[in-house]
């Protein structure tokens, strides 16, 4: 009974892993309903720490929607006609293009930060405006949804179905919109998804740019952490987290519809 | 519908690479005609249908529809049809969203457009089939899409790269019949490519035969078979048998196997004729040999004999007689049945 031995402690191996892992997310939710954690959950549960972010907070919840949705639309409309472009170019020019795109993620997120603060700081209006967080966040997310576009125009046979179009009549700016937008549609999809994904949960660049009057969700979060009682950061996790799985769950079933549609 | 007359004059055209695809090709195409462009893998055939419908542009020449001249215009400015290989039917649209595309992108009214996609499916025999999807059909109703979708506009021109390629044996003879018979039906000037040369004669008004970027001979598909201009053309549309004459005798020419009739002054060093020409007789046959292999093909059987030659001999024998391997065969050839090619 070797294996079965061997079995269990991979399985104890496996459980030990996701417990550090999720034991303390687990505990940042609870302590987020409990009505005092020093004590312990036998001082009861409470949603009164919920209602108390959200009186403070909720402002920041609607901006970091509001950036996210924009930031989407945004990196939509330079994301896929960029990809698009780099897939027909395909030469040395558009890879090094590429690897420029990638920088922003790779630099940490408060030189990006610093580097616009330094260029477009002086334009007072724009700095003090939710706009100059929205242009560091597309910087920082463009390349997750030109990734994925690109991946799919690679896939699918969208050379000769342009073709195909322009055999029939159409025109180049007709065969974009017509053929390679619904064809990348599921690209497009989990793109979007990982772009709004990111830009809610996006911290090192928001920190740097934020205003008073422009916080974002994970701003407001830094902020009561350190200042508000362990129980209302928690409380505020706890709503983060409530929006951000959905779309995480939504990712998931995309990219498994995706895998699905190549074997087809 | 009435066809153009298609032109290309002195078109070439060569890869980045420097290799020329085509050189100086001049070719007139008449109205309502369907040419075939037959030939191998990398003769040009392919980018020569490409430079009709404008999807590469000729280094050097013109191409005329009927007295105009589109050398310069894009493929969505020509006003021509055209079938791809593997069809290239949009996925994201339906069977009819398919065929109206055209429509729609030359701003046809909806009511116009449902009345011509009805027409159009009728003609395919899709009728049934109108909502389904792209992954919902097979591979023959597809090629019909395909087809459909190509004529809607009403083009000028039809153009067809390689259209049965991608079936198998059986619906491709079927479909290559109903296409004969459309494309008869519209009068459309029409410009197929195929590696097939049953394909081409089948439906080909008259063949274009090339080779390595030249045009190695264009004719009617019995002028391409009986009076092959050379050698590549003769082995590339059908089998042959090829002799090398040994010596000119009275009544003949001395080849391995024994004396084939020739009548003509002079001796040729080869001659050639069709594995159909030669039959198999009880005796005083002009050639002799040993039966290497028999192959039942149904209507016809074909034999190897071995005549001392480097290659065997081909012969189609309608017959259908049995013999046994190693048995001694007589054949004969009618004089005419026998030419000279000069490569």
């Amino acid at each position: 009974m070797k294996r079965s031995s061997l079995f269990i402690a991979q399985l104890l191996f496996t459980l030990l892993v996701c417990a550090f892992m999720l034991v303390p997310v687990l505990m940042s939710l609870v302590a987020g309903l409990t009505r005092n954690y020093f004590q312990g959950v036998s001082s009861g549960l409470t949603f009164d720490w919920i209602a108390q972010v959200w009186q403070a907070y909720s402002p920041t919840v609607w901006l970091s929607l509001q950036l996210a949705l924009a930031c989407a639309v945004c990196v939509c409309v330079i994301g896929v006609p960029a990809a698009y472009a780099l897939v027909r170019m395909n030469n040395r020019f558009s890879r090094a293009f590429e690897e420029l795109m990638v920088l922003p993620v790779a630099m940490p997120g408060l030189a990006s930060a610093l580097a616009l603060l330094l260029t477009y700081g002086q334009f007072g209006s724009f700095r003090s405006s939710w706009l100059f967080i929205l242009v560091g966040h597309v910087l920082f997310t463009l390349p997750f949804l030109v990734r994925p576009v690109m991946a799919v125009m690679q896939r699918q046979h969208l050379p000769v179905l342009e073709e195909a179009a322009a055999s029939l009549g159409a025109g180049p700016l007709r065969r974009f919109f017509s053929v390679v937008v619904p064809n990348c549609r599921a690209g497009i999809l989990a793109g979007v998804l990982m772009v709004v994904t990111l830009s809610l949960g996006e911290f090192n660049l928001t920190w740097m740019l934020h205003t008073p009057m422009t916080k974002t969700l994970p701003v407001g979060l830094a902020d009561s952490y350190a200042s508000a009682r362990l129980e209302v950061a928690s409380a505020y996790t706890l709503i983060f987290l409530l929006m951000i799985v959905p779309l995480l769950v939504a990712l998931q079933a995309i990219s498994a519809r995706l895998s699905r549609g190549e074997q087809r | 519908m009435t066809g153009t007359t298609l032109r290309l004059i002195g078109c070439r055209k060569a890869f980045a690479d420097g290799t020329v695809a085509v050189h100086d090709l001049n070719l007139t195409i008449e109205a309502g005609e369907t040419l075939a462009i037959l030939g191998p893998s990398g003769c040009g055939k392919t980018t020569t249908l490409r430079m009709i419908a404008g999807l590469e542009r000729p280094d050097v020449g013109q191409v005329l529809f009927g007295d105009q001249d589109v050398t310069r215009l894009p493929i969505e400015r020509r006003d021509v049809g055209m079938v791809f290989q593997n069809y290239a039917l949009f996925p994201n649209l339906s069977v009819e969203g398919n065929i109206v595309y055209g429509l729609k992108v030359r701003g046809i009214s909806v009511v116009e457009r449902s009345k011509r996609c009805a027409e159009l499916l009728e003609l395919v025999g899709l009728q049934e089939h109108a909502k389904r999807g792209i992954h919902e059909l097979s591979g023959g109703q597809r090629q019909r899409v395909a087809l459909a979708r190509a004529l809607a506009p009403r083009p000028k021109v039809l153009l067809l790269d390689e259209p049965l390629a991608a079936l198998d044996a059986q619906l491709r003879e079927r479909l290559r019949s109903e296409l004969d018979q459309l494309l008869r039906g519209l009068g459309i000037t029409s410009v197929f490519v195929t590696h097939d040369q049953g394909e081409a004669m089948a439906l080909g008004d008259r063949i274009l035969v090339m080779q390595q970027g030249r045009i190695a001979q264009l004719g009617t598909p019995r002028e391409i078979y009986q009076q092959p201009a050379n050698p590549f053309v003769a082995g590339f549309v059908g089998n042959l048998n090829a002799f090398s004459v040994a010596a000119r005798t009275v009544n003949g020419l001395k080849v391995s196997g024994g004396e084939l009739p020739w009548s003509e002054a002079g001796a040729p060093s080869t001659v050639y004729c069709r594995p159909e020409h030669l039959r198999v007789v009880k005796r005083e046959g002009h050639l002799h040999g040993r039966l290497l292999g028999q192959f039942f093909q149904g209507a016809q059987s074909r034999l190897l004999i071995e005549v001392g030659a480097a290659q065997p001999l081909l012969v189609d024998s309608a017959d259908n007689v049995i013999h046994a391997p190693g048995d001694l065969i007589a054949l004969a050839v009618e004089p005419q049945a026998l030419f000279a090619l000069h490569p």
